[in-house]
């Protein structure tokens, strides 16, 4: 039986989609056999972010009409074993994510993998409520900034009462939380919410905090998940992240102020 | 830097700004999602009837639901404007003209007021 981790957040643009290529390619770098899916339909990114885009053929979508088989559709990553791709559809709309074909396809991959994680889109509507409604675990991404955090509380609210574990009164679905495009500086400068704050607020335990990183950019430029960039510190974060969720106890880098030099100092002051 | 900016006392850091509205706002939301179906409906509710009597502010009314072990606590909190304001509005809804000494009790300093209603239920 496999377990199926939904990538969430509420909020667009806070970091699902560079979490999910990463997450998931970390946990197939362990040994897992892992899926990645895409629900954000029409607006089709993860293909690009994990270096496919040109070897997709058939879709999510296409699998879930009965118009492809899902071994035609799942594209295997080329330089990691245990690593596939299910993408999306650009041209359809989240309406063809029915419950029923969702779970017929999530049913059918489940024999086979290990992991399943479910890349969700942005909002609380059907992309959304489909990506997280057969979750095990959620990945709750998370910036710290005000809008981002209201949005994620939404969202564990939407967990709460309205994935099949709530809704059939089951264990409920575990909720972790991943604080990313941290910046340490500006945190230590009082410009932004520190983790502590997310965490007292959220109230969740802690996945990871990723920093805001160059590294990340460079990485989705070539289409390669960032958590392969092993001398970035995003990657670093991302590696510790899926060894916590895991189960093993990491400490967590990357949420101090890296020590400057002499020379950094003096330029930053006259800047 | 100018000399006068050791005096003035550091600004509050945005950060700590955001963490405090927050609070305050999700606050607000989960007790609205925590809560009963019925719980709009009845701030609404409540809202209307006393509308007719009092101007209120709909930001200044406070519906809560505590749910203890055996007894809850429905909490109504309203605000009331100013006691002059509030009359020269019921008036108004009433259908009078507002007299003429009400505009000048209007320039007295005015006191608000608040009602806070509670009402206990086992369960
Ligand atoms: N840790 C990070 N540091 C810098 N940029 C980041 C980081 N995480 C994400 N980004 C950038 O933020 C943007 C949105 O990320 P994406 O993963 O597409 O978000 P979502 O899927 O939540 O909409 C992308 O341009 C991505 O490169
Ligand atoms: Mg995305």
């Amino acid at each position: 039986m496999s377990k199926i981790i939904v990538m969430t957040s509420g909020k667009g643009g806070v970091g699902k989609t560079t979490s999910s290529a990463a997450f998931a390619t970390g946990l197939a770098l362990r040994g897992f056999k892992t899926v990645v899916i895409d629900f954000d339909v029409g607006l089709r990114n993860l293909d690009l972010v994990m270096g496919c885009e040109r070897r997709v053929v058939f879709d999510f979508i296409n699998v879930i009409n009965g118009e492809a088989k899902l071994n035609q559709a799942l594209i295997k990553d080329k330089r990691i074993e245990n690593l596939y791709i299910l993408p999306t559809s650009q041209t359809r709309d989240k309406d063809a994510l029915s419950r029923d074909g969702v779970e017929k396809v999530l049913n059918e991959l489940s024999k086979e993998f290990d992991y399943i994680l479910c890349d969700s889109p942005a909002g609380i509507e059907r992309g959304a409520l489909m990506s997280l409604y057969f979750a095990d675990h959620a990945i709750i991404v998370t910036n710290p900034e005000v809008s981002s955090v209201r949005d994620s509380d939404r969202i564990l609210g939407v967990l709460n009462s309205r994935s099949r574990r709530a809704e059939q009164g089951l264990e409920p679905v575990t909720q972790q939380l991943l604080l990313t495009r941290y910046d340490p500086d500006r945190v230590e400068r009082g410009e932004m919410l520190k983790v502590d704050d997310v965490l007292e607020i959220l109230a969740i335990p802690l996945l990871g905090v990723v920093p805001e990183s160059q590294a990340v950019l460079r990485a989705s430029n070539v289409g390669m998940p960032v958590i392969l960039d092993e001398a970035s510190n995003a990657g670093q974060a991302y590696m510790d992240a899926v060894g916590r969720f895991l189960g093993e106890d990491i400490d967590h880098r990357f949420v101090n102020p890296q020590k400057k030099g002499l020379f950094s100092r003096l330029l930053r002051r006259s800047a | 830097m100018s000399i006068f900016s050791f005096f003035r006392s550091a600004p509050r850091p945005s950060a700590v700004q955001a963490k405090e509205r927050l609070q305050i706002v999700m606050a607000h939301e989960r007790a609205g999602r925590s809560g009963p179906d019925y719980l709009p409906m009845l701030q609404q509710e409540l809202l209307a009837v006393i509308a007719k009597y009092v101007d209120i502010d709909q930001n200044k009314v406070e519906v809560k639901l505590d749910r203890g072990g055996d007894c809850s606590t429905l909490e109504v909190n309203i605000e009331l404007p100013a006691r002059e304001q509030a009359k020269a509005a019921a008036a108004a809804k009433a259908g009078d003209k507002p007299a003429g000494n009400d505009d000048a009790a209007a320039k007295r300093p005015v006191s608000g007021g608040s009602v806070n209603g509670s009402a206990k239920k086992r369960g």
